[in-house]
């Protein structure tokens, strides 16, 4: 029936949801209600680590930079799935590690075909 | 877990997907090194050729069942749909060779890309888990995506590529979100599980359930292209280079079938009443726009898009009736659909030349007098597809109606006749161009030995099946046999 089941599990979750809003919010709020509110141009300009800010932030970015992301990406993903496979991996045993073997063989294919095509290169 | 109960010896279930995915990968590799593309798909179409046979050895051994710990089914019902996907690749392939260079778009991943989405399309098809069903349909679209845009120089595969992605991801979280939906509240992704807990846990009632299936359903609907999820297949349609059209339009779809079939009558089978009342509007309307719209077109790859729209609201009534009567003329559908729609976009391949597109309805005008073989070839593509005797068409639509006649759904029979035949108005306004017209420009045909054969085969295959409809039927029949 809907409506009965309440997943008292997840209730710390919901807990910490809410404890990290109102952590994030209130320094904020209390913020805009008790600070002065005196305006003048050298307050308004962005910080950039102290120094005087140079240029507009929309500025180009070579294109090269996205195939980096993508490499990036797919990297990233497997360094994702090797953490729980390696907390893991006293339960799966060696089939998890012929798995792991297969999926890591997969993207070195990837690797070398990226390798080969010159993506890697910057010039 | 029990990781380590999986039998390691039913992999070899899934060899013919492990081939496959090997091939592809070879061919990635091969791509770095081998500078004949022709050698490249070569290399795919032998590649697919030993995972049809190893296939074919399986099911001659009479081996059946699941393995990957019950995800993943090896029976007759996958096994019908592999041998579309095997059928649509190498015909692919063939068609693929002269035309991609004709499109300066000769590249290696090409047919590596074509292999991949295929053994993402199988995973569909035999996949008796959620999340398998899911991660095929990823592997397939994902593909599919970079197919459409592969003839990256042209503006209009670029859009094509972008809208069938953006279209493609919003369906993705549909699925996602009503699986998640079916996981909450029947604890499990396994489909057989699912269609127990529906009984045991009394969720047939549940309108959260409900909802959920509703999104699976209207997931599979981008996939299939059913009116009002379709807005992506005539412009992905006619951006896409035509063999991949061609190739888009045939896979993708079939996968999408062996996978609403599979959840709808494994998972939701005792919600029949539920989703029929779903899939009967849509399939109306389906029927609907697509056949109308489909007139209005002068592009004839955009036509042939709505008309394979059109073909998914027939093919849905085999669903519909719910019987296995109805799957199994389902299938033929789609087998028939397969070659007919393969053998039409072969002869618009034909038509593109050097500095000549050769899409527009206009371009056939007087056809028969310069190219009289490949018009008579053409003429039995869209009889076929029309559905007008004695061409397989003609088969699959008939036992498509008889099977949900006997379900009880006269009237949608009807209806599905009423467009069948305003449907004959556009296919058959491309035979009277052919036929009836003086010709204006002259066309010359890009032929290669590869493209005849396919043409060749596939207006055999219309022809006989036409003529023996039981080959293919009992062959249907027998591999629904242990659903």
């Amino acid at each position: 029936m809907p409506g009965t089941y309440i997943p008292l599990n997840y209730l710390p979750v919901l807990i910490i949801l809410i404890v990290a809003t109102l952590v994030g919010l209130l320094p904020l709020l209390l913020g805009i209600i008790l600070r002065p509110k005196r305006y003048y141009p050298l307050k308004l300009t962005p910080y950039e680590s102290g120094n005087p800010p140079v240029g507009e932030p929309q500025s180009k970015f070579s294109v090269r930079f996205y195939i980096i992301a993508m490499l990036f990406v797919v990297f990233d993903v497997e360094a994702v799935f090797l953490y729980p496979w390696a907390v893991a991996y006293d339960r799966i045993g060696l089939y998890g590690f012929i798995e792991m073997i297969i999926f890591i063989f997969i993207l070195l294919i990837g690797y070398i075909y990226v390798w080969e095509k010159k993506a890697l290169e910057w010039e | 877990m029990e990781l380590n109960k999986l039998d390691l010896f039913s992999i070899r279930l899934i060899a013919p997907e492990i081939i496959l995915i090997s091939i592809a990968l070879i061919l990635i590799l091969l791509d770095l090194v081998i500078k004949r593309k022709e050698t490249i798909a070569f290399v795919g179409v032998l590649g697919t050729l030993t995972a049809a046979y190893v296939n074919y050895k399986l099911c001659a051994m009479g081996w059946t069942g699941s393995t990957l710990l019950g995800m993943f089914a090896f029976d007759g019902y996958a096994n019908f749909f592999k041998l579309i996907f095997y059928i649509n690749i190498i015909l692919t392939i063939f068609i693929s060779l002269r035309y991609m260079v004709l499109e300066e778009a000769s590249f290696g991943e090409y047919y590596s890309l074509i292999l991949f989405a295929t053994s993402g399309m199988m995973f569909m098809a035999s996949a008796v888990d959620l999340i398998v069903l899911y991660v095929g349909l990823e592997l397939m679209a994902l593909s599919t995506y970079i197919l459409v845009g592969i003839t990256r120089r042209q503006v209009r595969s670029n859009e094509a590529a972008l809208k069938y992605f953006f279209l493609g991801a919003f369906s993705s979280a549909f699925l996602l979100y009503g699986i998640s939906l079916t996981y909450g509240l029947t604890g499990t992704t396994n489909l057989k599980e699912i269609a127990s807990a529906l009984q045991n846990l009394n969720l047939l009632e549940n309108p959260i359930l409900f909802l959920g299936m509703i999104l699976v359903i209207a997931a599979f609907g981008f996939k299939i292209a059913l009116v009002p999820f379709h807005m992506w297949a005539p412009d992905a349609y006619e951006g896409a280079p035509t063999s991949i059209t061609s190739f888009m339009s045939i896979g993708p779809k079939a996968a999408a079938f062996a996978a609403l079939g599979r959840v709808l009558f494994d998972a939701f089978g005792p919600m029949h009443v539920q989703w029929s009342s779903i899939l009967i509007p849509l399939s109306v309307i389906t029927m609907a726009a697509g056949n109308i719209i489909a007139i209005a077109q002068t592009n004839i790859k955009r036509m042939l898009a709505y008309s394979s729209i059109a073909h998914a609201g027939y093919a849905l009534l085999g669903i519909i009736a719910g019987t296995h009567g109805g799957l199994s003329s389902m299938m033929n559908y789609m087998a028939i659909y397969a070659f007919m729609n393969i053998g039409a976009f072969a002869v618009v391949i034909m038509l593109r030349s050097k500095g000549f597109r050769g899409e527009e309805l206009t371009d056939y005008e007087g056809l028969a007098k310069s190219h009289p073989a490949a018009s008579a070839l053409m003429l039995i593509f869209m009889f076929s597809l029309t559905g007008i005797p004695p061409t397989a068409g003609f088969i699959a639509k008939f036992y498509i109606f008889m099977e949900a006649i006997n379900a009880g759904y006269t009237p949608l029979v009807i209806i599905a006749v009423i467009f069948s035949a305003i449907s004959a108005f556009f296919y058959l306004r491309v035979v009277m161009y052919m036929y009836m017209k003086e010709p204006k420009a002259h066309v010359t045909l890009s032929t290669s030995p590869a493209i005849f054969l396919t043409i060749a085969v596939t207006a055999a295959v219309t022809l006989i099946l036409g003529l023996f409809p039981s080959l293919l039927v009992e062959l249907a029949k027998m591999s629904i046999a242990g659903f």
